[in-house]
């Protein structure tokens, strides 16, 4: 299983009503599938990251399907309404089985 | 270059023409097959162009790593909301990059990502609502180094 880095940016508190901004990155190669090895030749074998989820209180608020066209260390940015405090969980799931996630508090005022 | 009779002019003529022709089917075979994807995600309608905005630099030096935005013009209320946004690549080794999907509670349709492209060509995103209709636009990105190893 390949190490993978996630690290989330995301406002500790907000107003109720205030749309906030989610900021995510991981650290992947993503590895397309589609390089060979120079030195033996071979097809260097599909490695990517191909879903991630974000939940809020556990409800699902925004999901990736992704393929091997998006960039080494996957990053994406999205919005959220802030309505009530709780807590974000982010998950990405890679081809080999790999999960990785990080949580993050949000105290709507 | 010797003289041609007419005769000869046109045969070369002709087949200069037939290869012409024959230059134009391979050509169009090349599609990477997004219209396809496409077509598999509206299931078969036509979407409508506009709601929805690509941003992508005009020129990405980089192929490894050009950045994209969408943004979707829809209220994002609970009857009213986009449902899911897919970017193809038509130039690329494989068409599909990714799909957004959105919820209401994220307040607005906007979200960026990095993405690959193997040379220059055009980014097609394609967006369902919620009441079922589709919107699409797509953006021309000249690519400098491509992205996709090899």
């Amino acid at each position: 299983m390949a190490s993978a880095k996630p690290r989330v940016k995301v406002p500790k508190t907000a107003k109720k009503g205030d749309v906030i901004e989610v900021k995510t990155l991981i650290s992947h190669k993503m590895e397309t599938g589609l390089r060979k090895d120079k030195a033996t030749g071979k097809e260097i074998p599909r490695m990517i990251i191909n879903k991630f989820v974000a939940t809020f209180n556990g409800q699902p608020v925004f999901e990736v399907d992704m393929e091997p066209s998006i960039s080494a260390n996957p990053y994406f940015k999205f919005n959220f309404k802030a309505e009530e405090s709780g807590e974000f969980e982010f998950t990405w799931t890679d081809d080999e089985g790999g999960v990785y996630t990080a949580k993050k508090e949000l105290t709507v005022s | 270059m010797t003289k041609l009779t007419r005769r000869q002019f046109v045969i070369v003529g002709g087949s200069a023409l037939g290869v012409a022709a024959f230059g134009f089917g391979p050509a169009q075979a090349k599609s990477n097959g997004y219209e396809e994807y496409i077509s598999k995600f509206t299931g078969g309608k036509t979407p409508v162009e506009g709601k929805l905005t690509l941003d992508m630099p005009e020129i990405a030096e980089n192929g490894n790593t050009v950045p994209l935005t969408i943004v979707v013009d829809s209220p994002m209320t609970k009857d009213n909301y986009v449902k899911q946004v897919m970017i193809v690549a038509d130039g690329n080794p494989s068409p599909t990059v990714g799909t957004f999907h959105f919820t209401p509670s994220l307040g607005k349709a906007d979200a960026s990502t990095r993405i690959r492209l193997a040379k220059t060509q055009n980014v097609h995103a394609i967006a369902e609502m919620s009441d079922g209709s589709f919107y699409s636009t797509k953006r021309e990105v000249k690519v400098t180094i491509g992205g996709c190893g090899g």
